[in-house]
């Protein structure tokens, strides 16, 4: 049977380097397959993530070859030709705990910067509403609200991110999607505040459009477009005097 | 080096970079511009020099960076102010078009 060379990133925050490693060359494995092989028949100790394994958890992302991806939805021949080595690093832009996984607490963080939690408009407190807002399936808004709202959460996107690197606070794709997401829940009540916190220097404005993330996502959103809409908001609002 | 080959990336890329361009260009504008106060025959020897075959193409580079730039930037205004979220690649290839159809209206006009 044809082998495959994996070369994957060993070290924590101070420091590490590559080591390869050789699994059999299957018809269909995925990337989180090999990984997984490697570390239940040579390397005990090698850290990773997963949970699911069939792309709902988000965790498991990593970079494959240079670019980000959930590594349990990717098939390794879609990313490496046959005789072509794999090559893993944990996800760019996030602190390394160690070998490939990473401290995904700066990215969540961000979410909470970015007002990330529904906040109902007829219990400020966060407590259940007495009464179900009406928002019909079909609606404009709602449609606007669905867009987004189907994001893991596995951090490929803030790892494609250029503006991110460039700018470790920037509140990043994931992040600012589900700030327009909310956005656009016609039940918030909390619109003023969050669109204050996803202005700011490191907020929706730092974005350059070269859409990356939404080339990059795995579950085919477009937080670009996201970052697009809130820049959109906070330009007429602004025009208009709507910002208090 | 992270993988960035998408083609909103390489339009993200070919915006900035004309910009750059442009701007680093502007210098040399004023300046041509400023012949003009050392009077009409100043003014006009520049221009005579301006005929050559070299500045020529170079004149042409600039035309193909002013309509890269505008093409570019008037998609990301597009994007976002419109919301026009759909067909991006198709806009960035328009874009390139459209400074290459530029380009050669140029070429066609020369001489």
């Amino acid at each position: 049977m044809d082998r495959l060379t994996v070369r994957i990133w060993r070290g924590d925050a101070a420091g590490g380097a590559f080591a390869a490693y050789e699994v059999a060359a299957r018809e269909n494995q995925t990337v989180l397959d090999v990984v997984s092989e490697i570390q239940r028949e040579q390397e005990p100790a090698l850290a990773y993530r997963f949970a699911c394994r069939v792309g709902m958890c988000g965790s498991c992302a990593m970079e494959v070859n240079g670019r980000a991806r959930w590594t349990c939805r990717t098939h390794v021949r879609r990313v490496a030709r046959p005789g072509e080595a794999l090559t893993l690093r944990p996800l760019p832009h996030l602190p390394v705990i160690r070998d490939l996984a990473t401290d995904m607490a700066p990215f969540f963080d961000k979410w909470a910067r970015a007002m990330g939690s529904f906040q109902p408009k007829d219990a400020p407190d966060g407590a259940v509403p007495e009464d179900f807002a009406v928002v019909p399936p079909g609606s404009k808004a709602r449609r606007e609200a669905d867009a987004g709202i189907e994001c893991i959460g596995c951090g490929v996107c803030h790892a494609s991110c250029d503006v991110v690197a460039w700018n470790p606070d920037y509140l990043g794709p994931a992040a600012l999607n589900r700030a327009w997401t909310l956005v656009n829940d016609v039940r918030d009540g909390a619109q003023a505040a969050r669109l204050a916190a996803v202005s700011g220097d490191a907020g929706c404005h730092s974005c350059h459009s070269t859409q990356s993330c939404t080339e990059r996502c795995p579950k085919g959103l477009d937080p670009s477009s996201a970052i697009a809409g809130l820049k959109r908001r906070l330009f007429w609002d602004a025009l208009l005097g709507r910002r208090g | 080096m992270p993988d960035r080959r998408h083609p909103t990336y390489l339009a993200f890329l070919a915006h900035r970079l004309s910009g750059l361009a442009l701007a680093l260009f502007l210098p040399l504008h004023f300046w041509a511009l400023g012949q003009a106060l050392q009077g009409e025959a100043a003014l006009e020897g520049f221009l005579r020099w301006t005929d050559h075959g070299l500045f020529k193409l170079a004149e042409w580079g600039l035309v193909v960076l002013l309509a890269l730039h505008l093409a570019g930037g008037l998609r990301v205004m597009a994007l976002e102010f419109l919301g026009w979220r759909a067909r991006q690649k198709d806009m960035a290839a328009l874009g390139a078009g459209f400074a290459l159809a530029v380009g050669l209206l140029f070429l066609l006009n020369v001489g």
